[in-house]
């Protein structure tokens, strides 16, 4: 268990420093959410600056990283500025949001790279191969902003699925059931445009480390022993590849989620990305500060499930750490 | 006896990586009884593991057979399709990959890469099939089995990896096991243990075995026959006794010189060079005419730069591709 | 003759992998004591994990030995901090089984051949070309084989190549670490043969490590074997041949595969 605590710490540690760095950056961003208040002539000069005294951006930044802290310790985030509440409240019902997207992408993404690797691998250098390949480099160019606009329109246009939002007017009255189907219905389209962003960098990897693993000599053996074709493939083969996809899952939960808050925002998906995205705009400081850090703690959460997952995928892994 | 293996007329050819055909093999003929014990001896580049791997049509992707007949138990295994030859490997015909740090999956346990053999040719449920993992594992290591069956190949030494990997090759009962280098990695005490168990294995469950070797001093007192493969031909072919004590073909001959004298207590004279056979082997992507051992070759005559010498019989079972027995 | 090599009383321990707390310590060597004289060649004979390849790395400065004295002509090396173990490196060289896993795939021969030489004193170009060919010709390898890299070259063309840059430096010993092992037997003969050469031309000193009577007694002088990190046994190759007294010598002896006792050169067609 050794090598799970020292990753757990490690991943401990670069979330303290991330939110060290996320205040230097917001120290170094000019102005901040009061000075739109200066120039309403409305406010007094005097409420301003006690507001701001209140919200103790007065104080030199050391002081108010501790103070942050202490906050963060008694599960607040700080407090809104333009919502005048506790961030920490605030920015939970949208990060489940965010992760219900997430999460949802990134395992239909793996559902589909996983099968579609592997078979590519297998019909290496054929015509399906070249097919596949030539597909996802084709997918792999569009930037992920066209791909949603592009999937945007389809839907304008079409009018299959809801264009918008998360659930429909009248979410409330729904049977339980249909309350599913409805926020399914909603969720097709920014998932979609999240699988494909994803799904060719996926495919691609998955094959590359399947491909190279076909070549290895204990395959040939267990091939020489008769062992049928798809426990090969997805048995003996799938599991030596892992190691490096295990790695790469991590990355992508990461992928995934920035490409989250771009296609939340375009898709008005009531998850982190708007709320960043306003935070930022009218500098509400502690707001932006949660929104890196809980992006941050997800991305982080993503990697240690890849350490443990190698953690358990790899005997020599587990008797090295063992022997620590 | 009808033999259970026949190979008639093996070309195997590899594409380099200008997309040229390099020669491996060129008509390679052998036939082989039940329970007999075949050696193969070569060198690097003659061809040995070629033939190993081209019996079950594992030929790397950049490797092809040319033209010949691979008949094992009466079915060309050259035009088998491949459901048949699923079948075949690991079920009718054991193999023994080189290496056996490399041939095991480094993440699954050995027991269950065994029941993983057993499982691919019959349907066993969970319970038996760990049983007969467990027995098959118990006929190669006397104790420990459990633990053994446990452990990953990381865990294992050479020799008790050399011992799974045996296991595995005559799970399914085969006649016919092919061993490729299996002791090649291992100190000569582990050496002559695996030897033992290959002879105790094979004579009980009456397999019979194709060894493939650079070393001839393994196969002494082991193979039934002698096989000595040159530049992807056979040179000679013949009992063992003969083989080794008089070799007639001018390579074998000289193969052997170049091993260091005999062990014993009298030997008086010591740091004494050895024999060496003058030149390189032959570059097999060139094209050239006549007896590939030629320019080497301390007996060479006017008709080797010509022609190939084909095969003649120079006592019983014993043939040499030379023009030295030309008749 | 005045030995080139002695050790006494050499241990080398190191921490046990397995077990948690590592209080347990893995004794690789445990008390050796022997010596090489110069110009001779000392084969070191005994099975995988015996020590033998440890033995080798505090020889040649590597491996830093827990306790006990490395004298190499005179100096104990083991003593010597490591600037000045800097000098005294170049004088033993280290030949391994797998020349692939030792060369370079990058580099061509000229590259590998001429590095150990820019490293050690800088020589100009044409010198360096010069010296190149010389150790090509030492040990028979073609001169136009300077722009192949070593996946080109076939194993015992890898292997020379690797005595080459062994002697590139001018070592007065040359450690072989099972060099013969991964060779075919005609090529094990040339090589072993061209060591025998280089032996007496150059007045080199051996240590051949290997795990193959039979090779050991025709390339040594004196054999030692090794078993659990111990010489259980020592002395010239007859002495040892002829009257071996320690079981694992026997156990060796007896592993090694033996062979029909007529040579077969003495047969007549």
């Amino acid at each position: 268990m050794h090598y799970l605590i020292r990753r757990s710490l490690h991943a401990v540690f670069l979330l303290f420093g991330v939110s060290i760095l996320t205040f230097l950056f917001s120290a170094l961003t000019p102005g901040n959410y009061f000075d739109e208040m200066r120039l309403n002539p409305q406010i007094s000069p005097e409420t301003v600056a006690a507001l701001r005294a209140q919200s103790q951006l007065d104080r030199p930044l050391p002081v108010r990283y501790v103070h942050w802290l202490s906050a963060v310790a008694h599960g607040e985030l700080g407090f809104s500025f333009a919502y005048n509440s506790p961030v920490g409240p605030l920015l939970w019902a949208r990060a489940r949001n965010t992760l219900l997207l997430t999460i949802t992408a990134t395992l239909l993404a793996w559902l589909l790279a996983l099968p579609l690797g592997i078979w590519s691998a297998s019909q290496f250098g054929r015509a399906p191969d070249r097919v596949l390949s030539w597909a996802t480099a084709t997918l792999l160019v569009i930037p992920d902003l066209v791909l949603a606009l592009g999937l945007l329109i389809l839907a304008v246009r079409t009018g299959w699925f809801p264009t918008g939002g998360m659930i429909s007017v009248g979410f409330e009255s729904l049977s339980p059931l249909d309350k599913l189907r409805d926020l399914a219905s909603h969720m097709v389209l920014p998932v979609l445009a999240l699988v494909l962003s994803a799904l060719p960098m996926l495919v691609r990897h998955v094959r590359a480390s399947v491909a190279e693993v076909l070549e290895a000599p204990f395959l040939r053996a267990a091939l020489g022993h008769g062992i049928p074709r798809r426990t090969l493939l997805y048995r003996y083969a799938l599991r030596t590849a892992a190691n490096p996809l295990i790695s790469l899952f991590g990355f992508s939960v990461g992928t995934l989620l920035s490409g989250s808050l771009l296609v939340e925002v375009i898709m008005s998906w009531p998850g982190l990305g708007p709320l960043l995205l306003e935070a930022i705009l009218a500098r509400d400081l502690y707001v932006v500060i949660g929104c890196v850090l809980l992006s941050m703690l997800f991305l982080v959460a993503g990697n240690l499930f890849a350490d443990v997952l190698l953690y358990w995928a790899d005997p020599r892994i587990r008797t090295e750490a063992s022997a620590k | 006896m009808t033999p259970i293996l026949e190979v008639h007329s093996l070309h195997v050819a590899y594409f380099d990586r200008q997309g040229k055909l390099c020669p491996a093999l060129a008509g390679v003929n052998l036939d082989l009884a039940p329970g007999e014990i075949l050696g193969v001896l070569g060198e690097s580049g003659s061809g040995k593991s070629t033939l190993a791997a081209s019996l079950l049509r594992l030929l790397p992707s950049n490797g092809i057979v040319q033209k010949g007949r691979v008949l094992f138990e009466g079915a060309n295994l050259l035009e088998a399709s491949p459901q048949y030859l699923r079948k075949i490997r690991g079920g009718r015909v054991g193999l023994i990959l080189q290496e056996p740090s490399l041939a095991l999956h480094p993440a699954l346990q050995v027991g269950q890469q065994v029941s993983g053999v057993l499982a691919a040719h019959e349907s066993f449920d969970r319970r038996t099939l760990r049983e007969k993992t467990l027995q098959l594992l118990a006929s190669v290591f006397t104790h420990e089995v459990e633990r053994i069956s446990r452990s990953y190949p990381h865990q294992l030494s050479g020799g008790q990896r050399q011992r799974v990997l045996i296991a595995q090759a005559i799970a399914c009962r085969p006649s016919l096991v092919v061993a490729d280098e299996p002791t090649a990695s291992l100190d000569p005490s582990t050496q002559l243990e695996i030897l033992e168990l290959f002879r105790t294995l094979t004579r009980s469950l009456g397999i019979a075995l194709i060894l493939i070797t650079h070393n001839p001093a393994l196969l002494f007192g082991f193979a039934d026959r002698i096989l000595v493969l040159y530049a992807g031909r056979v040179a000679e072919i013949g009992p063992t006794a003969n083989v080794l004590a008089s070799p007639q073909h001018p390579y074998t001959r000289a193969l052997l010189r170049c091993l260091p004298t005999p062990l014993s207590g009298e030997r008086s004279e010591h740091k004494v060079r050895l024999h060496v056979i003058a030149g390189d082997p032959p570059d097999l992507s060139l094209h050239a005419r006549g007896c590939r051992f030629e320019p080497r070759c301390a007996d060479r005559m006017e008709i080797c730069k010509g022609d190939e010498p084909s095969s003649a019989a120079v006592g019983e079972q014993h043939n040499v591709a030379c023009f030295k027995f030309a008749s | 003759m005045h030995p080139l090599l002695k050790v006494e009383d050499l241990v080398k321990q190191y921490p046990a992998g397995r077990s948690a707390g590592s209080k347990v310590k893995l004794l690789a060597l445990d008390a050796v004591s022997l010596s090489i004289a110069q110009q001779t060649t000392l084969a070191l004979v005994g099975e995988s994990g015996s020590g033998k390849s440890t033995l080798a790395l505090c020889f040649a400065c590597l491996e830093q030995p827990t306790s006990g004295s490395i004298f190499f002509e005179g100096v104990d090396v083991a003593a010597l901090p490591e600037s000045e173990l800097r000098s005294v490196r170049p004088q033993v060289q280290l030949v391994f089984q797998d020349p692939a896993a030792s060369l370079n795939p990058r580099w061509t021969t000229f590259e590998i051949l001429s590095e150990p030489l820019f490293l050690q004193r800088s020589l100009a170009k044409q010198n360096r070309n010069n010296t190149v060919s010389q150790l090509l010709d030492r040990v028979a390898l073609p001169r136009n084989l300077t722009s192949r890299r070593p996946g080109e070259l076939s194993g015992g063309q890898k292997q020379r190549l690797a005595i080459a840059r062994a002697l590139a430096l001018e070592p007065k010993m040359i450690i072989l670490d099972e060099a013969l092992s991964a060779l075919d037997c005609s090529v094990q003969a040339q090589i072993l043969n061209l060591l025998l050469d280089l032996q007496s031309s150059l007045g080199l000193t051996y240590l051949f490590i290997t795990h193959d009577f039979s090779m050991a007694a025709q390339i040594a002088d004196q054999i030692a074997v090794m078993d659990r990190g111990r010489i259980v046994e020592s002395g010239t190759v007859h002495k040892i041949l002829s009257s071996p007294t320690h079981e694992s010598t026997r156990t060796l002896l007896a592993a090694t595969p033996r062979f029909p006792t007529s040579p077969p050169s003495q047969v007549n067609p």
